[in-house]
């Protein structure tokens, strides 16, 4: 399988106009929206997954666990053509399957439904051992959460668990924008580095650094990265 | 003869070496009994260790990549700890599994309330789309249990306990048989997995129609409608967690007709006590004396 190329001729300059489809304001700047930029980078470049072959056993698998303030996700989707642009009008009502958090049952592309915190990774530690018992070595695995959501107790047993068995091809990317009220002493990356995984901490804004960040070799662990963006507002 | 979990153990053996799609999670609850599948199966036999959160989700996971997982630790930890996991990671993403327990309601007294689970069947009865599972008997167990790692992507629970009727009947894992018959118009009594050989002794003489239930849910509308008659219906039912749990169940199935219930269970206060399950079923009015005094009562 080759990278995600398909190419439906929008950009990421787009993306502004299209999460206004869903918001109806324009003050919604990409730059609003937290995961909008690891999102693209990793849409666009990173992830084996198309319209095309988003059926296939052997795509890779990305799993939005923070499923709060979906527009990005969605935006990044139509874009990339997973559903028409034209569906993001509806965003939020009774007759459109583009909820406030989403569901996998609805929307072609979407992998797991979200919203409950602590549920990804755990989905995602399943899903990679699902694919290794497959004999499917190939696909990456990858799970988006936030800094708070890392609260939840039930990303800590995924942590440590993926960590001890050494799960390559699980992949976790947490974006940090300081939204935990507590804080975490010593960084994010630090916690999943004792647990055994490698990881990294880049600008969440920086598109050449969240590629390398998304591409270093972890031969043997799982991987993470810690994308910084502004604090939450 | 082995208990249902030792049942439980041999029969998923056998499972995973015939059934490539089938896997197995564990969070060190009976992890001793499966090293051997764990070393033939490294990828389909894992122990997330005491993870409960973890167990479900990665059950979920498996099953998202087209596997069939089956889920196993005590019915306290199974069903009441990751509640939130079983409702979103199975139900809300649309995919299927097979919910294994053991330790049911108080199969092991002296442990006291944190390894009891009397509230496992109502709690699941909250969720849609469970089948629930309550074998009476060891060669019960693996029926049922062969039927549900056979159930394509169903929804499954199996609850085992060290209960046991003395004798094992044949399931079909749909509904409920009928092991005795009353006279026309008699009262239906339905006795759930290892509670019949109580309910047989305490209605031994009265005339009612004895109903067995080994597949609690779907509940089986039909059957309870075919022995209640078309007049008026007098229904007990006696199952071996919660009270009343299938109060509801029974009662939308008799909506058509006039009917009385009485529900029979596991009492809903913390009893406080140690002991044997024997003295624990006395103490909830289900062994055979208890039983006819309250069924007698209510007829």
């Amino acid at each position: 399988m080759t990278q995600a190329t398909a190419d439906t001729g929008f950009r990421y300059e787009d993306l502004g106009r299209l999460i206004a489809l869903m918001t109806g304001a324009e003050k919604h700047a990409p730059a609003a929206h937290s995961t909008l930029d690891v999102l693209w980078v990793l849409y666009d470049r990173v992830l084996r997954v198309r319209p095309e072959n988003a059926e296939e056993p052997g795509r890779d698998r990305f799993l939005l666990s923070k499923g709060h303030g979906p527009m990005a996700y969605y935006a990044v989707l139509a874009a990339k053509g997973f559903f028409p642009v034209e569906r993001l009008r509806g965003f939020g009502s009774y007759d459109s399957p583009l909820g406030h958090h989403p569901d996998r049952t609805l929307i072609p592309g979407v992998e797991i439904g979200s919203g409950s915190l602590g549920h990804g990774l755990p989905l995602a530690v399943g899903s990679a051992l699902g694919l290794r018992a497959q004999g499917l070595d190939d696909p990456a695995v990858w799970v988006l959460i936030g800094d708070a959501e890392l609260d939840e107790g039930s990303n800590h047993e995924a942590i440590a668990y993926a960590g001890a068995a050494g799960l390559e091809r699980l992949h976790t990317v947490v974006i940090d924008n300081d939204s935990a009220t507590h804080g975490w002493r010593g960084g994010i990356a630090s916690r999943f580095e004792a647990a055994g995984w490698s990881a990294v901490t880049v600008d969440g804004r920086d598109h050449e650094a969240l590629y390398a960040a998304f591409t270093a070799p972890h031969p043997g662990r799982p991987h993470a990265v810690v994308a910084r963006v502004e604090k939450k507002q | 003869m082995d208990n249902m979990r030792e049942r439980f153990v041999s029969v998923t053996s056998r499972a995973l070496d015939e059934d490539p799609r089938l896997a197995l999670v564990l969070a060190e609850i009976t992890m001793d009994g499966f090293r051997p599948d764990q070393q033939r199966h490294p990828e389909r036999v894992i122990n997330v260790g005491i993870r409960e959160q973890l167990l479900i989700g990665v059950g979920g996971g498996l099953a998202l990549t087209g596997l069939r997982p089956i889920v196993h630790t005590f019915a306290s930890f199974l069903v009441e700890r990751p509640f939130e996991q079983i409702k979103l990671d199975f139900g809300h993403q649309g995919t299927g599994g097979v919910l294994v327990s053991a330790n049911a309601s108080y199969d092991w007294p002296a442990g006291g309330l944190t390894h009891m689970a009397p509230g496992d069947v109502a709690l699941l009865d909250t969720l849609d789309g469970w089948t629930v599972h309550v074998p009476g008997h060891p060669d019960e167990a693996e029926a049922l249990l062969r039927r549900a790692y056979a159930a394509g992507d169903d929804k499954v629970y199996v609850r085992l306990s060290q209960q046991s009727n003395a004798a094992p009947r044949p399931v079909d894992g749909v509904g409920l048989r009928t092991v005795r018959e009353g006279g026309p118009g008699a009262a239906v009594v339905i006795a759930v997995g290892p509670l019949l050989d109580n309910v047989l002794a305490a209605t031994e003489g009265l005339d009612v129609t004895v109903l067995y239930a080994t597949t609690v849910r779907p509940f089986d509308d039909a059957a309870l409608r075919g022995a209640a008659g078309r007049g008026r219906a007098d229904v007990v039912l006696v199952e071996p967690y919660l009270a009343g749990t299938s109060t509801g169940a029974a009662a939308q199935a008799l909506s058509e007709v006039p009917h009385r219930i009485l529900g029979l269970g596991v009492g809903r206060a913390e009893l406080r006590r140690y002991g044997t399950m024997d003295e624990h079923t006395a103490a909830h009015g289900l062994d055979p004396r208890s039983l006819r005094l309250r069924i007698g009562a209510f007829l």
